[in-house]
């Protein structure tokens, strides 16, 4: 089982490293989102204090949404995904793997860049340490719950835009509980409902979603 | 064994074929032929378990394949009209990293062997996005020559291959035969290939 992941992971992280602009774009797109806030709303510190947190989750949201897309069509149109389904490994541990490797290749970084984001919106440490905690637990649920999308919208015309309708809805939840920590903690409250909610997402999603996008993907290969 | 039971595959609202039937013994080949549209990669892919018929069964070993899994497709090796090849990876890669997921492991000797054998020898460091239409189809193809599964099923297996890979190619799948192996393909071209040779023909 875990020669699987291992295999999966690695041949998905050795391709992004052949072809690192893929990479690249939804990161350049994630600080370039975040810095064109100070210039369009306001350049006091007081207003992007107030709405770094969502700002920062949104673009996050939105730049895991532009890679999403790529996480099976590229093996779909080069017929590697047909080998997947007809190989012997179990189709939900390999969609597992490949939602692994997507996370490590563009949710991590996102994470690892945060702390930077939220310097240039004013936040001060205790703010952008939860919030980046709540980052590190929610985008590994936008990774798994976006292969839904991606696997359903398969071979789909405009199904990049298609996914965004299909998915961003379901993101709601946890873009409420990620920004709500970091609020729910300047008031006074504890975080700790938050992070178990966030924590609850990332359990169920890694439990049902690979299950879903491999029944999709052998729905979209008919 | 293969076995197909009353079969019937629809494609959008055109029935391709119905009331197929068809059986496949150790050491046999069935070539499908039909003109283009007559639902031979339909056929294939059904039986492969990528898409499901309208009726009827598809047996392996007496059982649907439906209710096997990954035993019938570890008895499976399917070769479509995609060569499933990362243009990114070197040929090495592509077809070490093909043989893992089968579940093989082979030692580096035997994958460059494989690709000497079917004239990749000297380009097993070079991405495939370098390599010619019928370069790609070679490397796709070398999978046969290490796989260790019973049932081979081939879509178009000599596409963009020349004459010496094509030769290469009929002593493998003879080899294939002759140790109990099944295959199932299908080709325009004449099947030139020791051991027992059935025919199909869908029409359209």
């Amino acid at each position: 089982m875990f020669s699987v992941i291992n295999l999966m992971v690695r041949r998905d992280i050795l391709l992004a490293m052949r072809r690192p602009q893929d990479v690249m774009t939804s990161l350049f797109f994630f600080i370039i989102v975040v810095s064109l806030f100070p210039l369009g709303v306001s350049p006091e510190m007081e207003v992007l204090r107030s709405i770094g947190p969502g700002v920062i989750w949104v673009a996050a949201l939105l730049a895991s949404m532009l890679s999403l897309g790529r996480l099976f069509s590229d093996d779909y149109q080069d017929g590697t995904l047909e080998q997947l389904i007809l190989s012997p490994q179990p189709l939900a541990l390999v969609v597992l793997s490949k939602v692994a490797a997507h996370w490590l290749l563009t949710g991590l970084p996102l994470v690892i860049l945060t702390p930077l984001l939220g310097l240039l919106l004013g936040l001060n440490v205790e703010e952008i340490q939860i919030l980046t905690l709540t980052l590190l637990l929610g985008t590994p649920v936008l990774s798994l719950i976006g292969s839904i999308g991606a696997a359903l919208t398969l071979g789909v015309r405009g199904g990049g835009v298609l996914i965004s309708l299909l998915i961003l809805p379901l993101f709601v939840p946890v873009l409420i509980f990620g920004t709500g920590a970091v609020s729910s903690m300047n008031a006074g409250l504890g975080v700790e409902a938050h992070f178990s909610l966030l924590g609850a997402f990332l359990v169920l999603s890694l439990l049902l979603t690979p299950w879903a996008s491999a029944a999709a993907l052998k729905i979209s290969m008919e | 064994m293969l076995k197909i039971l009353d079969l019937e595959c629809v494609r959008g609202d055109l029935l391709l074929f119905s009331g197929l039937g068809f059986s496949l013994k150790p050491g046999e080949l069935l070539h499908v032929k039909g003109a283009n549209g007559s639902g031979k990669t339909t056929l294939l892919r059904t039986v492969c378990g990528l898409s499901l018929p309208e009726s009827g069964e598809i047996q392996w070993d007496g059982i649907s394949i439906r209710k096997q899994g990954d035993v019938f497709r570890n008895e499976l090796t399917y070769i479509g009209h995609h060569n499933g090849v990362k243009d990114d990876l070197t040929v090495l890669e592509n077809l070490r990293i093909a043989t893992m997921l089968s579940g093989d492991r082979h030692s580096e000797d035997h994958l460059v062997d494989a690709l000497v054998q079917i004239g990749l020898g000297e380009r097993i460091d070079l991405p495939a996005k370098m390599l010619s239409q019928g370069q790609r189809r070679r490397v796709s193809l070398a999978r046969l020559l290490l796989s260790q599964s019973k049932l081979w099923i081939l879509d178009e297996p000599y596409t963009a291959l020349d004459v010496a890979v094509i030769a290469v190619l009929q002593q493998v799948i003879a080899q294939h035969l002759q140790g109990g192996g099944m295959v199932l393909l299908t080709t325009h071209q004449d099947v030139d290939i020791e051991g027992v040779v059935k025919q199909l023909t869908l029409s359209a």
